[in-house]
């Protein structure tokens, strides 16, 4: 047999191996943190294949081109980040198992399948085998009635989800008797029917349980909070991505003639996730659950990229998620450093005073607060800036201004973080912090990331338009 | 022979119903029930245009949907154990931890 055949999939088999090689470790070795490490090394490993991966296998099944190994790399970043701050988050929770961390590489192995699929029956399994994950991972802590809850209600809708998702398969197929990507745009030859406004639909839809665009966003925050802290952080990045990845794919290729059609849709559900994820967060003081509303709203604007569309508006949409995954990450791990034995940390008034007793911890989360909002010279401004300049160049200035706005409400609650930290005085007895040298390696990786993404964006700029080629 | 779209209409039928039981039960297994419903409604579908065209993805499609919904039943079924050793309840609107 020819080798070449599937050199394109060598970094996916390379994932699901070690993946499987973790499980079996899990056995032997009785120190888990020493299996986070192992999952660390196997990226690396998989990362050394990905340059020699370029091409497109199994009959244009899959394919493996700039756009989809820009999406992987964000992929490999939240599953590092997410180790990291997941080792000593683990002891905390009494849940310490190596499968957590076998779960998570199977994850990131179905995103990888995700961002490559270039045929629908492939890119459904990659979502399946990536949403399977998350659900258990999102009821890892077993004792924990609030965690089994955000497990059920994520299993019950990521799985209606995915069946709404097969039915707009099936449409597809039935219009176009193919399920290739590319076939379809040169079967449909533009032909705007019914069916396929349905088929759209459907799609839409999906993918909007996935990425969490309102009104398909009620999983959202009950599942955000429930679940271990360390898997909101590793779900609300990489699922996330992987989802835009997905839709990016089929909708700037396969269904790209009826660019006019779904553009309206996503327009209206864009400005509503916007609305509904800014303005209800004002009313959170769970700081779990109002990081939940804010990964609705940055939904909400990364969709902007998708509408503008072209190489500008995708690049935009790619690079902003980039930025998104260490910030987002970075406040989630502050979260966790505030997760103590008999301290759950996760309240607002757990922040009063925040910078009287630990002022490293409030200076990051500063900056992580201020990188949500999109202030300079955070990384946060560099891609909503690039994002709202591709709406402009593509006409759509008013959409660039009414996300202006709503990112103006959202300073609101991301600055009362802030405010609670410095201008509150703090109660009783400080409680101690839960570091750790790996959790310390990622508020590291995070904080520089986020101001070098601030300060000297350019090559991280130029590396997403090369992807898009 | 009996046209593509008595089939299709079938599936159709399914798949709404699986749906309307999705969204109007409250009980956990009853909900996880109509999903299957859904599944099979696009099974349905999925096997006849198959047939109809003369092109086998639609079966390949179906297979996977099969194996799929296996495992996600091994899942489903697992959290709801998991969920019902801590509060024995399969009603929806008994478990609600968190609101806001």
């Amino acid at each position: 047999m020819d080798i070449t055949i599937i050199k394109p999939i060598l970094p996916e088999i390379v994932m699901a191996a070690l993946a499987c090689v973790v499980l079996i470790l899990e056995l032997f070795i009785h120190k888990k943190e020493t299996i986070g490490v192992f999952a660390i090394l196997a990226v690396a490993a998989v990362s050394y294949v990905i340059p020699q991966s370029f091409g497109s296998a199994f009959n244009g099944m899959f394919i493996s081109d700039g756009y989809s190994v820009f999406f992987k790399f964000i992929f490999f970043i939240n599953l590092i980040l997410a180790v990291l701050i997941s080792i000593r988050y683990l002891k905390i929770e009494r849940s310490e198992f190596g499968e957590y961390y076998s779960l998570m590489m199977f994850a990131t192995l179905g995103m990888m399948i995700m961002a490559s699929a270039t045929d629908l029956i492939v890119l459904y399994l990659g979502l399946e085998l990536m949403a399977l994950s998350t659900y258990i991972l999102a009821g890892f802590i077993r004792h924990d009635r609030r965690s089994n809850e955000a497990a059920l209600k994520y299993f019950f809708l990521g799985a209606f989800s995915s069946a709404i998702l097969l039915y707009g398969i099936t449409m597809i197929y039935a219009l176009t008797g193919t399920t290739n990507i590319l076939a379809i745009a040169s079967q449909l030859q533009g032909k705007m029917t019914t069916q396929l406004i349905l088929a759209i639909v459907f799609l839409v839809v999906a993918f909007g349980f996935k990425i969490a665009l309102a009104p398909f966003h009620m999983w959202t925050p009950d599942v955000y909070e429930g679940a271990p802290t360390s898997i909101t952080a590793f779900m609300s990045v990489g699922p996330k991505a992987a989802a835009f990845a997905a839709l990016g794919r089929v909708f700037t290729t396969g269904l790209i003639d009826f660019a006019p059609d779904w553009r309206g849709i996503l327009i209206a559900l864009s400005i509503l996730t916007m609305a509904v994820g800014n303005i209800l967060a004002i009313q959170q003081s769970n700081i779990k659950r109002m990081l939940a509303y804010s990964s609705i709203a940055h939904a909400g604007y990364a969709v902007i990229g998708v509408i503008a569309g072209g190489a500008e508006g995708l690049s935009a949409m790619m690079n902003y998620l980039f930025i998104y995954a260490f910030m987002n990450i970075g406040a989630f791990a502050v979260v966790i450093m505030l997760r103590v034995e008999g301290v759950k940390g996760e309240e607002l008034e757990h922040y009063r005073g925040l910078a009287k007793t630990h002022p490293l911890a409030a200076v990051l989360m500063l900056i992580f607060m201020f990188s949500l909002t999109g202030i300079p010279p955070t990384g946060g401004f560099i891609g909503k800036f690039y994002l709202f300049k591709a709406a402009v160049g593509a006409g759509y200035a008013w959409l660039a201004v009414v996300a202006v706005v709503f990112s103006v409400i959202s300073a609101y609650f991301y600055l009362r973080v802030v405010m609670y930290m410095y201008m509150h005085e703090p109660e009783g007895e400080p409680a101690a912090l839960a570091t750790s040298t790996p959790l310390g390696l990622a508020l590291l990786i995070t904080t520089i990331m986020v101001i070098v993404l601030g300060v000297y964006p350019s090559p991280f700029l130029a590396f997403a338009r090369l992807a898009i080629g | 022979m009996v046209p593509l779209h008595w089939y299709l209409w079938l599936g159709s039928l399914v798949f709404c119903i699986g749906m309307f039981g999705f969204l109007t039960r409250r009980n956990v297994i009853i909900m996880f029930l109509s999903i299957e419903l859904m599944l099979n409604g696009v099974n349905i579908s999925l096997v006849a245009l198959s047939h109809y065209m003369q092109d086998l993805r639609g079966q390949v499609l179906t297979l996977f949907v099969i194996a799929v919904a296996a495992a996600e039943a091994a899942i489903g079924l697992a959290i709801v154990i998991a969920l019902f050793r801590n509060k024995p309840t399969t009603h929806l609107d008994e478990i609600k931890e968190m609101k806001g």
